[in-house]
């Protein structure tokens, strides 16, 4: 009941780190998220639950990065959105800063937590001081 | 680790490295180079770069390496090698490797560190995704609920959120087998997990069907101390769960009240979160409030927009502060809302002012003060402000008639700024309206009239409606100029109405209008039932059914809220042993358009109401007839109706006969007792699936006169009227005697007694009793068949249908409208679309509650279901 895969992208909606969890999903889909985006800043109807099609994107933004989930199902969006900035908050203890540079200097970290906090969409340990053992 | 050197940065050059690798004699190169892919593939990269038949030849000839190298790290004694070499099998998705991983995952299940494990509590759900049916015949699924059993919470929780994913896709399979003991298990793991493992085991629990009260207590007691949690997804899970017993407790006990005032504290707490938190807060605290307003109805001001808000929170703080307003607190709202209606956002000022317009129709007492306020921002000559008002103001007025027509001066004064359809279509009626107290109502019109040719349709559809000067010119106009084919029809209508009887056209355009409802947007009471069950999800956002925006989810188990056992209203099956003849159920409407003919053909002897065939009839039941049993969760009349008339005679309770015979022979031997034994009355047709009205009925037997006694309640938001009973022709003859009393209308929440005496002396058809009953209640008011005004009401009624469904596309043609599913796979489809009876479950889930909110009636049999497959080129 969570996210297929997540995304941190740049501002201009490159994808600097994928992970797909469930491996149900395009990964293509995420070319759709930015423009759309865009679109309803021009409208002003900005929401933080994106759709397209069958696909949910569930964003939120953070300095210069965009950290995007990516669900086909009737995913828990509570869990999505706290699950987000929870591992905002792990970036920043890990980085001390957490924005674009930060991501491209620290690639394999950024990925080696990644594969630890969440398992086939389920969101696992987010405690720093486990996730450091 | 010793393969994290593994997990490298992706660069194109590496991937046929590693193919040149897998090509390598030596087998330790090969091993590597295998290790390599997998690491690769394990953080989602993309290795079909390689060509994936090539992967999985060299896979293929490694099936024993493969074994050899996973059953190795399997039982390295490094618990986080074993851990990780379980995660990595879980994620190479080639069917054939799969065969080799079960014995290295059975070992691990059963692994004596918990870490381990845990990610083999996930694996499995992995696997099930890859090849349900291993995992089935293997076990695993067994092995999983033991692990609900398991010492250390965060297995438990794993287990308990693989479990529930899995049953996603087997909806109707009870997998999680939960009962009293694993639900303490639960219970205790609770406490002692993460916050996302509270979050599955209470989004399990939520799914579980407490038996009685008391066992719903506990486990609210249990559950509430979560909502004083720090993460917000914890105490909407939580909140879930205690909005789903609260059905089950009993309403007037202590318990119920202290927990209704402990839910308040926390949804509070919830909106001082991060702005993507709040806002799927306040979507689920919207439906809360629906529900239940008296949760939050003394917590108004935390609703208070504040300026920093994003626009989506502030969007929905002002819908809920509205459904909060009352009497008490209206001084304060209005207050509030003249404040944002001088703000900068566009879109938030128009918001704002509607909300004044629907806080004067909803409390009575504070109409004068929300006209005085908006006046005043008509007065800031604010182009978009003015526009909004006028468009409330009428809405005021239609509420409110008569009452403030002194302000009309003052609107005709802006007349000149209004550019907008709404409004200008607002102000003409405004001035039709009340024609007769503006002295140059005539003037006004005609200034209108001017801009006619360049106006939208709707304004020009409203100057129809109230032009009661009669200008004759003005008629002239659309006939010629006019583009808009309904514009000239309904200038047609008009011209010939006045030009032949005035005084009807008076009546007809002065009629009475249909009352403004007091609160809008209200979300029809079983969907927002659906939607409690889904606190915290993507569909308490979007507010809509998980069908509606899922994908292949038509076969989906569709949650309700639970029953309490004691109340008449289960839908299950309530008795045992009544009147055990074979009774044919009246059918009023028939499942088979053979029926029809026969319908038409009937010389019904006594004076029954045959409605007419309208297109305003309620719930199609109908038409799912006998395919309702496969409309999953729902547990509906075929289940219920059998076991009360059951179509063998089984032994009855004496007073009553066995015989098909007896039932209707008057004149039997037999000693009836006076009154006889009289089954109660069996739900025969829930509100869920008629829009609101539910039917339990029964047949009794007094003083030798058969009587149809039937309690009718009106579970819907409006009064229901006009009801009538028509019988087809069936097996016994049953007939009806006399019309149905029913004769005042029937309020919200209000129940009534009807007996209705029948005989069997009606006209019989010779067929198999059906042991379905599909009940109907007919309005006096429909359109004829062949009239000129049927298309355009199913255009207009059926404008928004896109909106059911992302997923569906929907082409509209004039007299019928296509729905377009596509999907790659012929087999999928068709079991998303299409039950075992040929029913179409989209029609069903989707399209049936979209046309019943209008009251309109789909017929399936003229519905059908094509199939276009594209034709591939290799096929042949």
């Amino acid at each position: 009941m969570s996210a297929s895969a997540i995304f941190i992208l740049d501002l201009k909606g490159k994808v600097l780190i994928c992970r797909n969890y469930m491996g149900n999903m395009d990964m293509n889909e995420i070319d759709h998220f930015m423009p759309i985006l865009m679109k309803r800043e021009e409208e002003a109807e900005m929401t933080p639950l994106v759709s397209h099609g069958s696909s949910h994107f569930l964003w939120i933004k953070h300095s210069n990065l965009y950290l995007v989930a990516m669900t086909k199902k009737n995913a828990n969006a509570a869990l999505v959105y706290s699950f987000l900035y929870r591992i905002v908050q792990v970036f920043k203890e890990y980085f001390k800063e957490l924005e674009e540079e930060s991501i491209r200097d620290n690639f394999v970290t950024v990925y080696e937590l990644m594969d630890e906090v969440m398992d086939f969409g389920f969101p696992q340990t987010t405690e720093s001081k486990i996730l450091q053992e | 680790m010793t393969d994290s050197k593994y997990f490298t940065t992706n660069k194109k050059g590496e991937i046929f490295e590693l193919k040149a690798e897998l090509n390598n004699e030596k087998k330790e190169k090969r091993k590597e180079a295998v290790k390599k892919v997998i690491a690769a593939m394990t953080v989602g990269k993309d290795v079909r770069y390689t060509s994936r038949l090539d992967f999985e030849c060299y896979l293929g000839s490694f099936h024993p390496s493969i074994f050899y190298f996973f059953s190795q790290d399997c039982e390295d004694p490094n618990p986080l090698i074993r851990a990780l070499a379980v995660r990595t099998m879980g994620c190479i998705r080639v069917d054939k490797i799969t065969e080799y991983l079960c014995e290295p995952l059975r070992k691990c299940l059963k692994d004596e560190d918990p870490y381990v494990r845990k990610t083999a509590a996930v694996c499995v759900a992995k696997l099930h995704d890859i090849n349900a049916q291993m995992v089935e015949d293997q076990g695993f699924l067994d092995s999983l609920r033991d692990l609900i059993a398991d010492s250390n919470p965060m297995v438990v929780a794993n287990a308990v959120a693989a479990l529930s994913e899995i049953s996603e896709s087997h909806p109707n399979s009870n997998l999680l087998d939960l009962n009293p003991q694993n639900i303490n298990k639960l219970l205790t793991a609770l406490n002692e997990c993460t916050e996302w493992g509270q979050i599955f085991i209470l989004d399990c629990l939520s799914n579980y069907n407490p038996k009685d009260d008391r066992e719903a207590q506990s486990i609210c007691e249990r559950v509430t101390p979560r909502l004083s949690h720090a993460n917000s997804a914890v105490v909407l899970s939580a909140v879930k769960v205690l909005m789903k017993f609260l059905e089950l407790l009993p309403k007037d006990s202590d318990y119920y009240n202290t927990l209704l005032k402990k839910l308040s504290p926390p949804l509070v707490t919830l909106l001082s979160g991060e702005p993507e938190v709040q806002y799927v807060a306040l979507r689920n605290i919207n439906l809360i409030v629906q529900k239940r307003p008296e949760i939050l109805k003394q917590e108004i001001k935390v609703f208070f927009v504040k300026y920093n808000d994003p626009i989506y929170v502030k969007l929905e703080k002002l819908d809920i502060m509205i459904r909060l307003a009352s009497q008490a607190n209206i001084a304060q709202v209005l207050a509030e809302l003249k404040e944002y209606a001088t703000e900068v956002d566009v879109d938030f000022v128009r918001k704002a002012v509607r909300a004044i317009g629907r806080c004067a129709i909803k409390v009575e007492q504070s109409a004068e003060r929300c006209v005085s306020t908006l006046l005043d921002l008509i007065q800031t000559k604010v182009n978009y402000v003015v526009q909004e008002a006028i468009v409330v103001i009428r809405d005021i007025f239609r509420k409110y008639p008569n009452k403030y027509e002194s302000i009309i001066a003052t609107l005709c004064e802006n007349l000149d700024s209004l550019d907008e359809p709404d409004a200008r279509g607002a102000m003409i009626w405004i001035v039709g309206e009340y024609a007769e107290r503006i002295d140059n109502a005539d003037e006004l019109l005609e200034s209108f009239l001017e801009g006619f040719h360049d106006e939208s349709t709707q304004v020009s559809w409203l100057k129809r409606t109230d032009v009661q000067v009669l200008v004759n010119s003005f008629f002239s106009f659309p006939h010629q100029d006019s583009d808009n084919p309904d514009l000239r029809d309904r200038g047609y209508i008009y011209w010939r109405l006045l030009s032949t009887d005035p005084v009807t056209a008076k009546e007809v355009v002065l009629s009475e209008k249909p009352l403004i409802s007091e609160e809008t947007d209200l979300i029809e009471p079983t969907l927002l039932d659906e939607l409690i069950c889904h606190i915290g999800s993507l569909a308490s956002v979007y507010h809509k059914p998980p069908s509606a925006f899922v994908e292949g989810s038509h076969g989906i188990h569709r949650k309700h809220l639970p029953v309490q056992h004691s109340s008449i209203d289960t839908g299950e099956s309530p008795v045992s042993g009544g009147p055990a003849a074979a009774m044919d159920q009246p059918h009023v409407i028939p499942s088979q358009g053979d029926l029809l003919g026969d319908l038409l053909n009937l010389d019904l002897g006594p004076p029954v109401n045959v409605p007419q065939v309208s297109s305003m009839q309620m719930g199609a039941v109908d038409l799912l007839g006998g395919g309702l049993d496969s409309l999953v969760g729902q547990n509906f009349i075929p289940s219920s109706v059998p076991s009360t008339f059951a179509p063998s005679p089984t032994p009855a309770p004496p007073a009553v006969s066995s015989g098909l015979n007896d039932l209707f022979e008057l004149s039997t031997g037999m000693a009836i007792a006076t009154g006889g034994f009289v089954a109660p009355k069996a739900v025969w047709l829930p509100a869920v699936k008629a829009k609101g009205l539910e039917i339990s009925g029964t047949f009794s037997r007094r003083q030798g006169h058969m009587y149809m006694d039937m309690s009718f309640t009106n579970k819907a938001l409006q009064h229901m009227n006009d009801f009538a009973v028509q019988f087809n022709k069936n097996s016994f003859g049953v007939i009806p005697t006399s019309p149905l009393p029913i004769h005042t209308p029937l309020m919200p929440n209000q129940s009534i007694e009807v007996s209705l005496p029948v005989n069997t002396i009606g006209p019989v058809m010779k067929m198999d009793p059906l042991n379905n009953l599909q009940v109907q209640d007919s309005f006096k008011c429909g359109l004829p068949q062949g009239s000129v005004l049927g298309p355009k009401s199913f255009i207009l009624y059926l404008n928004d249908i896109f909106a059911v469904s992302n997923i569906l596309k929907f082409i509209m043609f004039a007299d019928d409208t296509n729905v377009f599913f596509s999907g790659n796979n012929m087999d999928e489809i068709i079991k998303d679309l299409v039950n075992v009876k040929g029913l179409h479950i989209i029609y069903s889930s989707l399209i049936l509650p979209y046309l019943s909110c209008s009251e309109i009636w789909g017929n399936a049999s003229k519905t059908n279901i094509d199939k276009l497959v594209k034709l591939e080129k290799n096929n042949l």
